[in-house]
């Protein structure tokens, strides 16, 4: 009997968790199907942690406004984007969600996000947010922020910008350093942090159609200067100024402790520069050739799901809401991002250190968000990490090509 | 309630109070207490399974709904029940296998026959709507049209004001714009005309999905395209990429007329293969299996890539399981001192997290930087995870040092269970230490043991996160065209073909999943047969 008792208790707990679990379920699903019910409906945005706050005024505002209650809810950042495209379908998902641009291909392709109108509002973005925004011949996204590397330089060591990548090494040697330069790669490489050395030579990924899209049938990598440009990662790796050693820690360490007077990196590394004492200055990015040296400029912003059921608003809410500068000011300040809008953009750039990555992020281009981008990247940094680490530049390079145009196939 | 009455009988008979308390007192000591117990739990059981019952009620999810009521209601008959004594064990154990093993199975396994996966995420008509909305371009240089939100007998239409000459006109999903005269404006915006009602926007949300339908063509002519508005205020002029024949099923191109049909691949596919996506979720048959086996991309790295699963797992099981064993049979010597501590010791790699310790190998592991080359090594270069032979001992180390604790504790929990005596009686028949652990302590240990050995080897069969947090697979395989390398397993295998890049193919990857389910079961199945010859032993 004793032990029966235990098994009672033991299956009441299963019960109660599972059941709970259930109803937990069917209660998170009231939220977002009471859409339909509801006199003017109510909104449910998912936005990562850390930007929740700065969204709760514009959403506070808006419910005063119109009496649609907006639900602002903090997301794991790393799992948004499948979350979102696998619940978009079932009717679960949310309203609005936050995302970044390069996801609109997967999101397009999956059906999952339904077009967004900016009007004339659309000529208040910076060019390089709207064109990020609009997957062919379309916009998707309401942009809040761009985000792209520029070249931080130890102003204590090094005190004057270097004119060209040749200059920046010399100066640094001039400095008394071993290793001037340091950009974080890994085994697997890092093209995203060499595509502006990359563009400097002329090899763009993908060339463009006439209205500014990437054409995924025009694989620019395999051009002249893509080799030119393989032949000189292969002499910057036979020289030791890149390294497939360096990660992204190394590469921190290195700044930091002034091993090192130049780091290619993004803003989302300045805090720990500046934290730990180091005199920061942002440079544009030292050219190898003399051409602008073009990153690539990741945009964030938010997407209505096509399942919405409370479209109206949620446009309403994102163009007319989240598009004012008061909104994009306030994201920035939780984010530290150079604002989309060019007006909040112009504000935020009163810090030196914001104002040195817009000025480098006016040569930015978009991150192409093509499917036919995931095998590029697939394959891209793995050959630009061999080359690098003395295998044959033009070799190698072709084979990247082979393979990166057999999987976009 | 024998045992008080045996105990008090043979005494003088109980007087009426006696027996009184002799029934209260049993009644709080014996089976009532347990009964309320019983009673009270299940009632906490049903009174959640209603509040669940209730909860699904109100959002109509009858097959849960069903589900929960049925399983209540099996739970109170064989709880009350007198005889189903053997249910009350395994009820709730085996609720948790079909919900949290059974289900995931047959999902995974239902998965495997659907194209689920980038592309075909969702219903037919979810694609439908989808590329519909999609193929909504803006008229090039249109301008903005102010519009009101209009309804005349529950039919709604939008009241639109040219930007340019101020014209007023309405129009319906059914009927083009035509002019209006004498409407009320308010500024630049005609907010109201006769014979149709305004809406106010609190009204336009609540019929947000109606709104968003609303397509009012400007002309008689469809080419010149239709008004819609998306936030309510203001209208845009479109004109659509695609056509819907709803009764052919098919999609048209306007501009290069390609006719997009759906012929059961679970998309609009012209006729020259080129598919319009999103499409939709269909099931496939065997497809992804026959796939899983024949795709050119696969095929090649697949045989290496099998060879080196199978001696990971069997290398990183023997390795663990006798560097654990020699270590527990040093520390069984009761003649050590500190024994304890060392055993302590020795299970700290068993408690980080395999996550980090993987992590941290692989920056000891750095070629230029990493602690084994600067410090163990003084400044060597040696290529722990970039040479394809050393990639495969390093996986092999870092496994042996993260598995060789649980080892450790099961051995030495085996020897002690193997009784002195057997020891005794062998070193008096004059057996020397090696035969005494050769011919007798390892047959018992191994019948003890070999079914942790069988799950370590699933395990490690599967041990997606040791290969993907130290080298990532890496080092790749230079002559395939997938992004495979010499030290993928199988299962970091089908995840990089599966989910390359942006695609998400949850129906391959399942069916690899099944595979790999099938190899394993089968190798622990036979394993498991050749244990019970162990079991003679005894």
């Amino acid at each position: 009997m004793k032990v029966n008792m235990r098994g009672i208790a033991a299956f009441g707990a299963i019960a109660v968790v599972s059941t709970l679990t259930l109803a937990g379920c069917a209660t998170g699903a009231t939220d977002d199907s009471a859409d339909a019910e509801g006199d003017a409906g109510s909104l449910v945005v998912w936005v990562d942690a850390e930007r929740v706050d700065a969204l709760k005024g514009a959403a506070d505002a808006y419910q005063d406004k119109t009496g649609v209650e907006v639900e602002v809810v903090a997301k794991d950042v790393d799992t948004i984007k499948d979350d979102f495209i696998q619940q978009v379908p079932t009717g679960k998902g949310p309203d609005i969600t936050m995302g970044a641009h390069d996801w609109l291909g997967e999101l397009s392709t999956n059906g999952v996000v339904a077009p967004l109108e900016l009007g004339d509002s659309a000529e208040d973005y910076l060019p390089v947010a709207l064109q990020a925004a609009t997957y062919d011949g379309t916009v998707y996204m309401l942009p809040y922020a761009v985000e792209n590397i520029a070249v931080l330089r130890n102003a204590d060591l090094v005190p004057d910008a270097p004119t060209g990548f040749d200059d920046m090494i010399a100066k640094g040697k001039a400095a008394g350093l071993a290793q001037p330069f340091v950009v974080e790669q890994g085994v697997e490489g890092n093209p995203y942090h060499l595509y502006p050395f990359q563009t400097a030579f002329g090899a763009p990924v993908f060339g463009t159609d006439d209205s500014g899209s990437y054409d995924a049938t025009d694989l620019q990598l395999g051009s002249e200067g893509g080799a030119a440009f393989s032949t000189w990662l292969g002499a910057q790796g036979a020289a030791g100024t890149l390294n497939t050693d360096v990660d992204g820690e190394i590469a921190k360490q290195q700044f930091i402790d002034g091993q090192a007077a130049f780091w290619l990196t993004g803003p989302w590394n300045v805090g720990a520069a500046v934290d730990a004492g180091v005199n920061v200055a942002i440079d544009p990015i030292p050219s190898p050739t003399g051409e602008a040296a073009s990153p690539f400029a990741g945009v964030k912003g938010f997407f209505v799901s096509s399942e919405s059921e409370n479209k109206v608003a949620a446009n309403d809410f994102l163009v007319n809401y989240l598009g004012t500068e008061e909104v994009q000011l306030a994201l920035f300040e939780s984010g530290n991002i150079l604002p989309a809008l060019t007006a909040a953009a112009d504000t935020a750039a009163s810090d030196p250190i914001i104002a040195g990555f817009k000025t480098v992020g006016a040569d930015a281009v978009p991150m192409p968000a093509i499917p036919a981008m995931g095998s590029v990247w697939e394959f891209w940094g793995v050959a630009e990490a061999a080359v690098i680490n003395g295998a044959d530049p033009a070799a190698t390079w072709q084979k990247l090509v082979e393979d990166v145009t057999a999987a976009i196939k | 309630m024998t045992d008080t009455n045996t105990t008090t009988e043979p005494q003088k008979p109980p007087t009426r109070r006696q027996r009184q308390a002799a029934d209260i007192a049993e009644a709080a000591s014996g089976r009532i207490g347990w009964m309320l117990l019983k009673i009270l739990l299940l009632a906490v059981v049903d009174a959640v399974a209603l509040y669940a019952a209730f909860v699904l009620f109100t959002h109509q999810e009858w097959l849960v709904l069903a589900l929960v009521v049925v399983v209540a209601v099996l739970v109170n008959y064989i709880y009350f029940s007198r005889r189903r004594v053997a249910a009350k064990y395994l009820t709730p154990g085996i609720i948790f296998l079909i919900l949290f093993q059974v289900f995931t199975l047959l999902y995974t396994g239902y998965i495997g026959f659907t194209n689920y996966g980038t592309g075909h995420n969702g219903s037919k008509d979810q694609a439908v709507a989808a590329l519909m909305a999609s193929a909504q371009e803006r008229v090039e240089d249109s301008p903005t049209y102010p519009v009101t939100v209009v309804e005349q007998f529950g039919t709604l239409g939008l009241l639109v004001t040219d930007p340019e000459d101020g014209d007023v006109s309405v129009g319906t999903n059914e009927q083009p714009l035509q002019e209006v005269d004498g409407a009320t404006m308010e500024g630049d915006r005609a907010v109201a005309a006769d014979g149709w009602e305004s809406l106010t926007f609190a009204q336009v949300l609540a019929r947000s999905s109606e709104v968003e339908q609303l397509s009012v063509d400007f002309s008689d002519d469809p080419n010149d395209g239709a008004i819609r508005t998306p936030d309510g205020q203001s209208g845009f002029l479109y004109v659509s990429s695609l056509e819907y024949d709803e009764a052919a099923g098919t999609m048209t191109d306007v501009r290069s007329g390609t006719v997009y049909d759906d012929n059961g691949t679970g998309a609009f596919t012209a006729d020259d293969g080129e598919q319009l996506l999103p499409g939709w979720q269909i099931t496939v048959g065997f497809d992804n299996f026959v796939r899983a086996v024949t795709d050119a991309s696969i095929r090649g790295p697949l045989i290496s890539v099998t060879i080196w699963t199978f001696a990971f797992a069997l290398i990183s099981v023997a390795t663990t399981f006798f560097l654990g064993l020699l270590l527990a049979i040093v520390f069984n010597n009761t003649r050590m001192r500190f024994r304890n501590g060392y055993r302590i010791l020795l299970i700290l790699p068993y408690a980080f997290p395999a996550f980090l310790s993987a992590l941290v190998w692989a920056g000891m592991m750095n070629e230029s930087f990493g602690f084994l080359n600067q410090v163990v090594f003084g400044g060597a270069s040696i290529p722990w995870l970039t040479d394809p032979v050393l990639a495969k001992v390093s996986v092999l180390i870092v496994n042996l040092w993260l598995g060789f604790p649980y080892m450790f504790l099961v051995c030495m929990g085996a020897l002690q269970g193997i009784p002195e005596d057997v020891n005794e009686a062998a070193v008096m028949d004059g057996a020397n230490p090696w035969q005494v652990f050769r011919r007798i302590k390892l047959p018992l240990l191994l019948v003890t043991t070999t079914p942790l050995l069988i799950s370590s080897f699933a395990f490690n069969f599967n041990n997606f996160n040791l290969i993907y947090m130290l080298t990532k697979g890496g080092p790749r395989f230079e002559d395939v065209s997938i992004p495979v390398g010499h030290t993928d397993i199988l299962i970091s295998m089908v995840y990089k073909v599966a989910f390359t890049g942006q695609t998400r193919d949850y129906g391959l990857a399942s069916a690899f999943t099944i595979l790999i389910f099938i190899v394993v079961a089968a190798i622990s199945i036979i394993s498991f047969r050749k244990t019970k010859a162990l079991e003679e032993l005894n």
